[in-house]
């Protein structure tokens, strides 16, 4: 059972990935070359100010290193932006069958379809949207080469951290549940995991590397973007798997 | 004659943990590569001496969010 559900769940992250690309290329792709145009421009003012002070002192002007093009941005955009969101989003439905394997009826009484979508909301706010509200998702140009180890490790840490506390909080939620009855019991789980992210978030370390002249609406609008990707990403993987996993597992004849 | 209930249909019963634990470490193992892949390599660790992996998903890891430059 659970092969098959993970093989449906890759399946159902695949489609997903095809939406979340359609959207990331409508309305992202945009806000990238806009940064990479601010990107071009800085480099460009950063080695005519170079070869001027060079001129000044009577010097030859320093040969400014040519960037050599790996990959062309059509490239990026398109393949390359197409193969990072499939493999990001048939991973991520992976995962996400295993999750709902796990859950399912442990969690709460509900069919497939109803886990599967409950499940699929909380691990987009688990593993997208609270981490992004610390560090959230920045285009080209904003951010240092010299700390991408560290704002990779902190990006990661906070996802597995927030993680962590969802499980956590859903434990406490089916222990409170025979006492306090189920609204109650999902109040105070989603106030723990409310507050327990809020104190993480503002104790662990801040990261700004936005240029000082970096135009703010393309900051916006790439986060937006960022956002919505992983929204479709995330809605289409949790309605379409739960289908899936309806047919699945309903015994023959006594589908509803 | 059965008496009809709001809630005729009987769910399936929960997984077995132990079918779901095999699945789980290598799945999960195969997966988190992927992720890794699209979000990390040749950004804050390298598996390949080159550019080209970073380079070719390059909108993608920027666009899903993880930190990139």
């Amino acid at each position: 059972m659970t092969g098959r559900l993970l093989l449906r769940g890759m399946l159902a992250g695949l489609v997903a990935a095809l939406l979340s690309f359609g959207f990331l290329k409508l309305a992202g792709e945009s806000s990238v070359e806009r940064a990479i145009a601010f990107e071009t421009a800085a480099d460009a003012a950063k080695a005519k100010a170079s070869a001027e002070e060079a001129a000044a002192k009577g010097q030859p002007a320093p040969v400014a290193a040519v960037e050599t093009e790996l990959v062309s941005r059509p490239v990026q955009a398109g393949v390359g932006l197409l193969t990072g969101v499939v493999v990001y989003s048939t991973a991520f439905g992976g995962l996400f069958a295993l999750a709902f394997a796990l859950c399912f009826r442990r969690m709460a009484d509900l069919g497939p379809r109803a886990t599967s979508a409950v499940l699929a909301a909380l691990g987009f706010v688990a593993v997208y949207a609270a981490p992004m509200l610390k560090y959230p998702a920045n285009p080209p140009s904003v951010g240092l080469a010299e700390t991408i180890g560290m704002r990779t490790s902190l990006y990661f840490a906070l996802i597995l951290i927030s993680l962590a506390v969802i499980i956590a909080a859903g434990m406490l939620r089916i222990r409170l549940l025979p006492r306090l009855g189920a609204w109650n019991a999902a109040l105070i789980a989603a106030g723990v995991y409310v507050a327990v992210m809020i104190g993480i978030s503002l104790a662990l370390p801040d990261v700004n590397e936005v240029p000082e002249e970096f135009p703010a609406t393309v900051l916006w609008q790439f986060r937006v973007a960022s956002l919505g990707g992983q929204a479709i990403m995330w809605a289409t993987l949790g309605l379409l798997f739960g289908v899936l996993a309806e047919r699945l597992m309903a015994p023959h004849g006594a589908r509803a | 004659m059965a008496t009809a209930t709001s809630f005729p249909v009987t769910l399936p019963t929960a997984i077995p943990v132990r079918e779901i634990l095999p699945w789980a470490i290598f799945g999960g193992l195969m997966l988190a590569l992927g992720i890794y892949f699209v979000g990390v390599e040749e950004g804050a660790a390298a598996v390949f001496n080159s550019a080209y992996v970073h380079e070719f998903v390059h909108d993608g890891r920027h666009l899903l969010g993880f930190p990139c430059h």
